[in-house]
């Protein structure tokens, strides 16, 4: 892992960013590794869209706004036309392609498509979108453990065992698309 | 101890529940308002009370009577709140009474933005009320150090019997990272053994919280007993970090807060390019680690200074107050809500060393 990882996750309000960054935050920091998670709070929260930005380091974490992020998870058009030009080269690009049917046009970044909507959907519920993008990031960087991943799922979900259910299957469905592309 | 995960607004809340506070009086402005969100159903588990007030105005009158009792009491607030709350800070500065307030910073002036902004040390350090008083001011950048300046704040409030304040800019509210709280923390104070607090008469004579003095000698005997209070102040609470200070370091930075880790990251970056770059970060900004700062600028490698604000440049009044002339000293600052970047001040170091 490199020294310090900075993912952002953006998209409209009630894609359940914020909730997909604060679980990967409470997960690395259950590894063991310094946490920072940032949520965009300026006015256009109201405008429909919504962004936090996780920082995971070995080390003490300096600035906590990050202009150039190494990764993204986009959810909507929008957040892909935001942040597709503001990551580093070499960087990594998860693009919801259930919602967005384009992607950035650069050539030095890692581009995967993933149809979460899609995904949620096939499992019954759509608002499980946001956890098939949150394992597909984490399969496709290895930033932290899968079985830390459904633990701290189970501690912050424990008391809706319904749901419970369905957010571990779309970690399962997010882990599998990443796995084959990569195989 | 027990690592969680928690926003600045909320840490600040569970710390002064640590720090034994279970009076807290706030009137709700972004980005502060998940702290009265927190205690809203926190202080009630712990037999605490927290009263919504019809305005700012009302919270400083609440938190003056509240502190009167001996109890600790506080407020958390942002920008245009705090300015509202100056009279009563001015009175119970004059009055001797131990407070704690949070302003977790947006742009102004007016209204302004509910973007982060460092634009009111001078309201915090420089008095933003009437009168010969001061209040300690306390600047955390973490998270972490937020939850333990909290602790230190009621401390010295009760030491010092004075008001102090807490400021953090709008991302030390918002932004989540792990903390821990001092489990084993105790207040040790006793409202009864306060000999100046109000706690009801009976049996003993009655006693006079005020600021009014109308014989103008005695007037100054309060405003020279502050004075005392300050210097003692000044020599004994000042407290600052120092990162990647070495006697290559070419340029000292100052800053304090978020901006302070932001020029770290600056730091770290242009140490890999073999620029040394280091940085002084007051966490009191009254009292001013004055004697410190002045023995760092001195030293035979430093050839610039470098003061970085969210701000038009407020702080830098102090350091150029400090330094004396001894170094020539530069500003970088992004006001009205724009954090700096690390890009923007590498530049501004950049071309300062093309000089």
């Amino acid at each position: 892992m490199d020294k310090q990882i900075e993912v952002v996750f953006a998209g409209f309000g009630g894609q359940g960013v914020m909730t997909a960054g604060q679980l990967l935050a409470y997960t690395a920091m259950e590894e063991g590794k310094q946490v920072v998670w940032i949520p965009s709070y300026g006015p256009e929260m109201r405008g429909g869209t919504a962004n936090c930005t996780v920082v995971v380091s070995d080390d003490r974490i300096g600035s906590p706004i990050i202009n150039n992020p190494m990764s993204a998870c986009v959810f909507n058009r929008p957040s892909l036309d935001k942040f597709g030009s503001l990551l580093r080269k070499d960087g990594l690009l998860l693009i919801n392609s259930s919602l967005i049917d384009v992607k950035s046009g650069r050539d030095d970044l890692t581009e995967t498509l993933i149809p979460a909507n899609d995904i949620a959907l096939k499992l019954g519920n759509p608002k499980v979108a946001n956890m098939v993008m949150l394992a597909a990031y984490v399969a496709a960087t290895d930033i932290v453990s899968f079985d830390t991943l459904g633990g701290m799922l189970d501690k912050k979900m424990g008391k809706k065992k319904e749901l419970l259910d369905i957010n571990h299957r779309a970690f399962e469905e997010g882990r599998k698309l990443i796995e084959t592309i990569k195989a | 101890m027990v690592k969680k995960l928690m926003k600045g607004n909320e840490a600040i809340g569970e710390a002064a529940i640590a720090a034994g506070v279970r009076n807290y009086f706030a009137y709700p402005i972004t980005p502060q308002s998940e702290v009265a969100e927190y205690l809203t159903w926190r202080l009630p588990e712990v037999g605490g009370t927290f009263v919504q007030a019809e305005s700012e105005v009302a919270v400083g009158n609440m938190l003056f009577g509240a502190a009167s009792t001996g109890k600790r009491v506080f407020t958390t607030s942002s920008s245009p709140g705090i300015s509202l709350m100056q009279e009563s800070l001015s009175y119970m500065a004059g009055a001797h009474l131990p407070v704690v307030l949070v302003n977790i910073m947006r742009g102004g002036p007016g209204l302004g933005g509910i973007l982060p902004s460092q634009a009111d040390y001078f309201q915090s350090v420089k008095g933003g009320g009437h009168g010969d008083y001061q209040l300690i001011v306390l600047a955390p950048s973490s998270v972490q150090e937020a939850v333990d300046l909290m602790i230190l704040a009621f401390e010295l409030a009760d030491k010092y019997l004075a008001p102090v304040m807490i400021i953090g800019d709008g991302m030390i509210g918002q932004m989540m990272e792990s903390v821990e709280f001092p489990e084993k923390y105790r207040d040790e104070s006793n409202p009864d053994e306060k000999d100046w607090a109000l706690t009801g008469a009976k049996d003993r004579k009655p006693r006079i919280v005020k600021s009014l003095f109308l014989n103008p000698e005695e007037l100054e005997i309060n405003s020279l007993t502050l004075d005392k209070k300050y210097r003692e102040m000044k020599k004994s609470e000042t407290r600052h970090e120092l990162y990647k200070v070495t006697g290559d370091t070419k340029i000292l930075i100052t800053a304090y807060g978020t901006m302070a880790r932001i020029c770290q990251t600056v730091i770290d970056e242009l140490e890999e390019e073999g620029i040394s770059v280091g940085l002084f970060r007051p966490i009191t900004l009254f009292p001013y680690p004055e004697k410190e700062l002045f023995a760092e600028v001195i030293k035979d490698n430093i050839e610039y200074i470098l003061d970085v604000e969210m701000s038009t440049g407020q702080m830098i009044e102090d350091v150029e107050r400090i330094v004396k002339g001894a170094r020539p000293i530069d500003f970088y600052g992004r006001t009205g809500g724009i954090v700096p970047s690390p890009n923007e001040i590498k530049d501004k170091i950049r071309e300062m060393l093309k000089k």
